[in-house]
């Protein structure tokens, strides 16, 4: 909005605004500040309830016991692979399908056929136990490909995607075909590089999905030493007693570990490191959510 | 003639376009019209030995049995309430975040307001439950601690049945509104600067402004974003609810998403949780066309 007078009411407006979006600001990052500060405290600080925003007797105890941890650590790795090969296969297979249908009917004469094919599967979905069958009968449970296959191809990034190829000026296309490009050559060399946006977008959000998955985890690995962060966080920290409930094949030094992780500082640094990797992205997921998501998704 | 000629050569042109298509197409034919094939189950006296083609088809009977469980009205009952809540809080909230962001106008304070709220967003609700579950104790959490300063007496939201569900929508809130105000954000920006100036010389206040100008400025995307959340109706938040709930408040806690997995998964009840799976996307397919086709109506809005 333009101002150009500043009465008086209107400065007391200000303040107040202010103040209030610095309160509800605050309020969305204070438990994470809480968090970190109880990760970076001695535990008899923390069971006293005497850490709110700073460590109290600061060390870095928990983060040591934690990353000496081997169900810490594997836990982690398979994270670190399944989000990487992850999000490989979803961005290979987004270029693929958004290009075909982002091609005009006159060009593409089985474009609304496949376009509905993927759409169907925004509209229904075949739940819990069915999904849980084909993963069983095609034999990838208990490996990565679990975590991978079944989302393959996040249909609404795709038509982000698409939409935003559809919005490009034909004439680009149109000049590379002249000069005899293929498709493939077309899109590689013509329309992928002025996607860029979009295409962060989509690899972002991407990232974030996978990093944050527990719930393939849980449900398709049988053993928690294959589980992902997240999976492992969700049995250690939010639900000790049904970890043990189910794990008879959890050997003894788990077992043992799982006592001392009970204490609040080594959940803390847990959760904590597993926010590092979004806060690493985040300046990138800032820049471009909004030039990639609003223009590709609003447009019709 | 003409015509004749031209085919083979088109095929040859839209042929790459199909071998692009085919690994997509793959997987999505095995892994979610597996699935939706697999909800034939819903149907059967199933057991996992026997499989899709060997079990006994027995038609509505487990739709019989599901809806004659004791809890199932409630269960649908909290799904709705709880998502309704969400879906009514979660446009207000974002649109008076929005405004009250807009009218900031430097570029670096809001920056940092927007860099500080969208946070939450992104976080799994793992994490956040592991904060929540600390915070929100009714012993040690720093919440009660607060409250106890002002007087207030010690309250168990995740344990108590009536605060449970209002936790539920003011955490859920607390994580999306930051986020959901960014497509206001940007509706506002497209608002024409000259009508601020032309009601200014008409001597219209602050307040006549954002009521005549802001507000239709934005409104058709409001009601775009109204319209998407009704495809919702039936999620009351499986990932929230089911890492903070406890048997102690599944009376108004519990939702179909959760129903459905204790039932598939912790009781082995594999096509009666699968029933109620089908229940629920059967009844989200007409909620989710109907939005779609209202967006389309209303905004313009085409998903392809």
């Amino acid at each position: 909005m333009v101002h150009t007078k500043s009465s008086v009411s209107r400065k007391i407006f200000m303040v107040f605004n202010f103040l209030f979006l610095t309160v509800v600001s605050l309020i969305c990052i204070l438990p994470f500040i809480n968090l970190l500060a109880v990760s970076f405290s001695s535990k008899t600080a923390v069971s006293t309830g005497q850490v709110s925003l700073w460590p109290v007797e600061f060390n870095v105890a928990a983060y040591e016991f934690i990353l000496q941890s081997a169900a810490f650590v594997k836990a982690l790795w398979i994270s670190v692979q399944r989000t990487v090969l992850g999000v490989i296969v979803n961005v290979v297979l987004i270029v693929l399908t958004a290009y075909p249908l982002s091609k005009s009917k006159s060009e593409f004469r089985l474009r609304n056929v496949f376009s509905w094919f993927f759409v169907v599967t925004i509209l229904f979905s075949g739940g819990l136990i069915p999904t849980y069958m084909i993963v069983h009968y095609t034999g990838i449970r208990n490996t990565l490909l679990a975590l991978i296959l079944p989302g393959a191809l996040p249909v609404f990034n795709m038509l982000v995607v698409m939409n935003y190829m559809r919005s490009l000026p034909k004439e680009l296309e149109e000049a590379a075909y002249i000069d005899g490009a293929g498709h493939m050559q077309t899109l590689m060399q013509v329309i992928l590089p002025v996607c860029t946006p979009t295409l962060a977008t989509v690899t972002l959000f991407s990232f974030v999905t996978h990093w944050n998955s527990w719930y393939d985890g849980m449900i398709y690995m049988d053993k928690v030493d294959m589980y992902p962060l997240q999976t492992y966080l969700q049995t250690v920290v939010i639900n000790p007693e049904a970890f043990f409930r189910n794990s008879t094949n959890v050997s003894a030094d788990l077992a043992n570990y799982l006592n001392l992780v009970n204490a609040k500082t080594t959940n803390a640094a847990q959760l904590f490191l597993a926010i590092i990797p979004i806060l690493c992205v985040y300046p990138f997921l800032q820049k471009y959510f909004t030039t990639g998501l609003v223009m590709g998704s609003v447009k019709g | 003639m003409e015509k004749q000629k031209r085919h083979p050569d088109r095929w040859k042109r839209e042929l790459p376009l199909v071998l692009m298509l085919i690994p997509a197409v793959i997987l999505v034919t095995i892994y979610s019209y597996g699935s939706m094939v697999g909800t034939a189950i819903a149907f059967q006296k199933f057991n996992m030995a026997n499989g899709l083609f060997g079990s006994e088809w027995i038609g509505f009977k487990n739709f019989q049995n599901l809806f004659s469980m004791p809890d199932i009205g409630q269960v649908i009952f909290n799904t709705v309430a709880i998502s309704l809540a969400k879906m009514i809080l979660g446009i207000i909230v974002p649109v008076v975040f929005a405004l009250m962001l807009n009218e900031v106008t430097r570029t670096g304070v809001k920056r940092t307001f927007q860099t500080m709220v969208y946070l939450p967003h992104f976080l799994s609700w793992i994490i956040l439950a592991g904060i929540f579950n600390d915070i929100l104790s009714p012993s040690s959490g720093v919440v009660n601690q607060l409250l106890g300063l002002v007087g207030i007496k010690p309250i168990f939201f995740l344990g108590d049945q009536t605060w449970f569900p209002i936790t539920m929508v003011i955490t859920d809130v607390w994580k999306g509104f930051g986020f959901g105000s960014v497509i206001y954000l940007a509706a506002l920006t497209g608002i024409d600067q000259n009508l601020y100036e032309a009601a200014q010389i008409d001597g219209a206040g602050r307040i006549k402004q954002t009521i005549h100008i802001t507000l239709p400025g934005i409104l058709s995307t409001i009601v775009l974003m109204t319209v998407l959340s009704m495809a919702n109706i039936l999620n009351g938040g499986f990932d929230q609810i089911y890492n903070l709930y406890s048997p102690a408040v599944y009376t108004t806690g519990d939702i179909l998403d959760t129903f459905v997995f204790r039932l598939g998964i912790e009781n082995a009840q594999h096509a009666l949780s699968t029933a109620a799976g089908l229940f629920k996307s059967g009844v989200s397919l007409v909620f989710i066309v109907a939005s779609y086709k209202l967006a389309d109506r209303f905004a313009g809005y085409k998903i392809f």
